[in-house]
């Protein structure tokens, strides 16, 4: 499962399932070599986009695999994650504007900071629907200079 | 998750004894905190000492948990890790709620 820098892991879309499955790659991409620095960066932007998967792709249908596939490299890692359920709205990565604070404690925001927290961790992100299958990629380039 | 709580003369901690609050023990954490808060000090000091990651569904539940406490009641937090403060930080939640690096400088802050 960490062989070498490629590394898989497949996992049932729960909430409970999700949580391991995350702790684990996190673990396995810091014992490859993923630079301190970045490890956190990395941990929660993989967490908002499993969430993402168990929270919505597969509502109101049966929730199936999680399928998750991390490339790391001298200074880069890319991570792709795929799943079976419902494609994300207009079939693109939304944008990631951050939920507003409002003006009073009882208008706090108590999400919708996910996508958000995602395009401020990534350098890129990507998104592919085909044959009924979301492939979403997050790639996190760390030069040297950091 | 478990949560322990404890007053002092200014304020009630409570600790959380986990090492993380993400989507899974998001509503958890929300009904514990409820629990514990009942008819504590106005004050309310969370202990994440222990906690290493936090996800938007944590920081929802945190959120949540301050709104519960009521308007005569604040919630501060405190033994923030490097790695979840950023996540407040981000968020722009970290203008919203008093952060201390420590117990300690929470408590001390009391007496100012």
């Amino acid at each position: 499962m960490c062989t070498g820098n490629c590394l898989d892991l497949q996992f049932s879309a729960t909430a409970s399932d999700a949580s391991a499955g995350i702790a684990q790659l996190s673990a396995c991409l810091k014992a490859q070599g993923l630079p301190a620095h970045k490890a956190g960066d990395v941990k929660i932007a993989l967490a908002e986009a499993i969430n993402n998967v168990v929270e919505h792709a597969y509502a109101g249908v049966t929730p199936a695999q999680v399928k998750v596939r991390c490339r790391l490299n001298q200074d880069w890692l890319e991570i792709l994650i795929s799943d079976t359920g419902n494609p994300l709205p207009g079939f693109r990565v939304p944008e990631g504007m951050p939920s507003a604070l409002g003006s009073s404690r009882d208008e706090l925001p108590e999400g919708g900071f996910g996508w958000f927290l995602i395009h401020e961790l990534t350098s890129d992100i990507r998104y592919e629907r085909s044959n009924g299958c979301n492939r979403l990629s997050l790639r996190f380039d760390f030069p040297d200079a950091e | 998750m478990s949560l322990t709580s404890k007053t002092t003369d200014s304020a009630q901690i409570i600790t959380v004894h986990c090492d993380r609050i993400d989507a899974a023990m998001a509503i958890q954490f929300k009904e514990e905190m409820r629990q514990e808060a009942e008819g504590g000090a106005a004050r309310v000091v969370l202990d994440l000492t222990r906690v290493e990651f936090i996800d938007s569904s944590g920081l929802g539940a945190i959120v949540a948990a301050m709104k519960q406490l009521g308007s005569d009641r604040r919630l501060d937090l405190a033994g923030l890790h490097p790695f979840v403060e950023k996540v407040f930080r981000l968020t722009r939640m970290d203008t919203v709620f008093k952060l201390y690096p420590t117990l300690g400088d929470a408590l001390a802050s009391a007496a100012d």
